[in-house]
């Protein structure tokens, strides 16, 4: 923005560019440096640090709706205290039941998997790895952060106002979210819900524009595109993404307000609530789910790409081999973001969509398993024969990578109409999604995070702590949701409280206690998980050498604990791609390293 | 100020970018705006409106400030500064102009009694050139800064990048509504 002129005078850009190479360090009070920081660096850690407390709160609200689902029937007093008036005598109230499942959902995809994946890791990495000393613009980065918090303050209030948050599920359908009278959830939790979401859409654009801006503009010499590594290709394609499908979804929410406050029909019509006809005519709830959905299915890809970049790099750097494919990469991530925007009626089989035009989405669907199975292929050959250094980081990176086999083969089922009518809102698509998204999508969190450390905070995680962290979450996320696809093709439903009156979903009761137990073992490693990443940002083990994991990307050339700016010197010159591991008989040769006369071509 | 600057050999201005990528988001905006449009519009018991003839007005009045931020930005580079400052002024006003008449357009509807209760068709129509409006003021309040800016004495101001990117704006909006306008008239 301006700012960055105001003792500037320079007759063309051009000149004023030449002339401000480099960085003043001008005097950093503790509000500049760490609450209001234009760096970077910093935005990001308030984004990953922000996105680890809603982690927290949503995982902790599923902890308590699962303890429901494993035990409709009995009582806990303690719930009470904690819950209050949710909890009556102890036992999760209907209403609260939902309400929790919605902000669990809402939370976890848009504010964690989203804001604290995204938002954490395009803004640590690109400006490090292209070879920039910030984004193209530092304030609208800033800016990027500050409505996502405004947007969590608002969130959390609504999780306090007597009639209770939004409970209609996260995709927030209408008619339960337009009006106000269909339960209590529709009340002022829907506006404070839609408020909330609105910044962070705002948040998400701001974002994006800069990631996009930055990663077309500002890389360093040499560092063309296909030098790029596939981090950068993975979150430039998140942010493409997200600004084509953001602003979708926001229309989507202008419309549902004016339907909520303002006695138009865009989404209603012919309702009948609580004994009484309501005026609306002519709307239609499916609208909604085309705007919605239109951008939900961007918006899981928003959430897997940039994990699928960090564990193409992190896969590569600890196999000690180049990837495999790297232009097969790039290509397939270019097909999913296309494909990402053909699939959205995939969500709406059973709506009464036209079941020709149904065919075209199944058969889009089933394309996208194409660009899927060529990255799990290449993941493979990349780790075939390496020399596999098993650190936490890579641990979860192989995780990822099981996950979205397994959660990728479930999709197809799903993509088919046909079968689609039997599983649709059971717990098969709970399984599918969580699995493929959810749980994989943590894990290239996991994983970065993990291998980022060092350079995020001069210090390592503890290690113990890691490989507990990832063997219980691993086995962990199978046994929880590996049995939900049984209970699925049973045919039991989703977002039900409660399942007593099925005579044929009684014989889940004890399997659905023992998902409510591992549920709560995996909940307390995470836990121990913040503990690790808290108590080593201070105590952890220094980092003493400059390019820990020795990897050849252009961060590990800053200083130990880069400053604002990310270089001391000169920026960084770019001479070869990022994945000349075990070339020649060398180790690893960094970016930065110019090309011999004698070495052999890759 | 932290200043961290920008590399060399760089094609187009930073701002100009991210501009760019902008509109690419607010015409998704529109996209997902006109397509329900025309979802609706097939579905049973849709009742068209009649575009209002001072739309007419509105989009003339646009189409000139077009001209007038064009020829801003030239005097700008000529340094003509008493002209750009007329200029710029004219184009802000025209899109005020804009705003008015399509508030006007909106009361005139109402009139009829196309109501957010009544009409559909309404209801889209209002909210559509509503959120364009909005867009257009939003340009009008970045005319305003950069021409506060002109005026201050305290930086003098020769960057052409500000006029530049408020005239690209500009021009989007005006594209825009001229695409609504169409678009209007072709799906009642
Ligand atoms: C081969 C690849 C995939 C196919 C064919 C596929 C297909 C489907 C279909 C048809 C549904 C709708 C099921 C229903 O509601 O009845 C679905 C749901 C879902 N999928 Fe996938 N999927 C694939 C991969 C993915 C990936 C990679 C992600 C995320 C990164 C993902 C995330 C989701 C989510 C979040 C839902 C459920 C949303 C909800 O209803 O709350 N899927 N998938
Ligand atoms: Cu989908």
């Amino acid at each position: 923005m301006e700012t960055t002129h105001t003792h500037v005078v320079s007759v063309s850009q051009e000149a004023h560019d030449e002339t401000h190479h480099g960085h003043h360090h001008h005097h950093e009070t503790f509000l500049t440096k760490y609450v209001f920081s234009q760096d970077h660096k910093t935005i990001a850690k308030q984004f990953l640090i922000t996105g680890m407390f809603w982690a927290l709160v949503g995982g902790l609200f599923s902890v308590i709706f699962r303890l429901q689902l494993g035990y409709p029937d009995a009582k806990f007093p303690w719930l009470e205290d904690l819950l209050g008036e949710w909890a009556k005598g102890g036992q999760l109230q209907a209403e609260a039941y939902y309400a929790l499942v919605t902000m669990h959902g809402t939370v976890l995809v848009f504010f964690v998997l989203t804001a604290g994946l995204s938002g954490t890791f395009s803004n640590f990495l690109i400006p490090l790895q292209i070879g920039a000393r910030d984004m193209a613009s530092p304030f609208l980065n800033m800016l990027s952060y500050w409505f996502f918090f405004i947007a969590s303050i608002v969130m959390l209030s609504s999780l306090f106002v007597q009639t209770g948050p939004f409970s209609g599920g996260w995709t927030a359908y209408p008619p339960l979210s337009a009006l106000g009278q269909a339960s209590p959830g529709s009340k002022v939790g829907m506006d404070l819900w839609l408020v909330s979401m609105a910044l962070f859409v705002v948040s998400s654009l701001l974002g994006g524009l800069n990631y996009i801006a930055t990663v077309l503009n500002m890389r360093t010499k040499g560092m063309s595109m296909t030098r790029m590594p596939l981090t950068i290709w993975a979150f430039f394609f998140t942010a493409v993404l997200g600004v084509l499908s953001f602003p979708v979804l926001f229309s989507g929410f202008i419309l549902l307000i004016f339907d909520r406050h303002f006695g138009t029909s865009f989404y209603l019509s012919d309702i009948y609530i609580n004994g009484q006809a309501l005026p609306n005519e002519g709307g239609s709830a499916i609208l909604y789910q085309h705007l919605f959905w239109f951008l939900g299915h961007p918006e899981v890809y928003i959430i897997l790409l940039p994990a699928m970049g960090m564990v193409s790099e992190i896969l590569s750097v600890n196999s000690r081999k180049p990837i495999f494919g790297y232009m097969a990469m790039v290509g397939s991530l270019f097909a999913i973001a296309i494909l990402a925007f053909l699939v959205w009626a995939h969500h709406m089989f059973v709506t009464g969509l036209n079941p020709f035009l149904g065919a075209f989405f199944v058969l889009l669907t089933l394309l996208i398993a194409v660009p899927s199975a060529i990255k799990v292929f290449n993941w493979l050959t990349t780790i075939w024969r390496g020399n596999l250094k098993f650190t936490p980081a890579m641990l979860f990176a192989l995780g990822f990578v099981s996950l979205f086999i397994s959660g990728g083969l479930t999709g197809i089922f799903l993509g088919n109409s046909a079968l689609d009518i039997h599983l649709h809102d059971t717990y098969f698509v709970i399984a599918h999604f969580h699995i493929v998204m959810g749980v994989a999508s943590m894990f290239g969190m996991f994983a970065g995070i993990y291998h980022w450390y060092p350079k995020m905070y001069g210090r390592y995680l503890n290690n113990t702590l890691g490989y507990v962290h990832f063997w219980v979450t691993m086995i962990g996320a199978y046994l929880i949701f590996w049995p939900m696809h049984y209970e699925g093709l049973a045919g039991m439903p989703r977002r039900y409280y409660k399942f007593d009156i099925w005579e044929s979903f009684k014989h889940f009761g004890s399997l659905n206690q023992f998902i409510s137990i591992i549920s709560i073992i995996v909940f307390l490693v995470q836990i121990l998980f913040l503990i690790n990443f808290f108590y080593s940002i201070w105590k952890g083990r220094k980092v003493t050498s400059q390019n820990p994991w020795g990897a050849n990307t252009l961060e590990w050339t800053t200083p130990i604990n880069p400053g604002h700016g990310n270089w001391e010197g000169d920026l960084p010159e770019v001479h070869r791609w990022a994945y000349d591991y075990g070339k020649d008989g060398k180790e690893f040769i960094s970016q930065t390293t110019p090309v011999a006369a004698d070495e052999s071509r890759h | 100020m932290e200043q961290v600057m920008t590399q060399k050999n760089q094609k187009m201005h930073p701002h100009k970018f991210t501009l760019w990528v902008a509109m690419g988001s607010i015409t998704m905006m529109f996209a997902g705006f006109t397509s329900a449009y025309i979802v609706k519009s097939n579905m049973a018991g849709w009742v068209p409106v009649q575009m209002p003839s001072i739309f007419y007005l509105s989009t003339f009045l646009i189409l000139a400030s077009s001209g007038t931020i064009y020829l801003a930005k030239k005097k700008f580079q000529e340094r003509a500064m008493a002209q750009y400052r007329v200029l710029v002024t004219v184009t802000a006003a025209l899109g005020i102009l804009f705003t008015i008449t399509q508030y006007l357009g909106f009361a005139e509807l109402w009139g009829q009694k196309v109501t957010f209760s009544e009409s559909v068709a309404g209801s889209f129509f209002y909210i559509i050139s509503g959120v364009h409006a909005l867009h257009v003021l939003g340009g009008v309040i970045a005319l305003l800064v950069i021409f506060l800016r002109a005026f201050s004495s305290k930086t003098r101001y020769y960057s052409t990048t500000p006029i530049e990117v408020a005239s690209i704006y500009w021009h989007f909006v005006d594209v825009l509504w001229l695409y609504l306008f169409v678009f209007f008239i072709l799906v009642s």
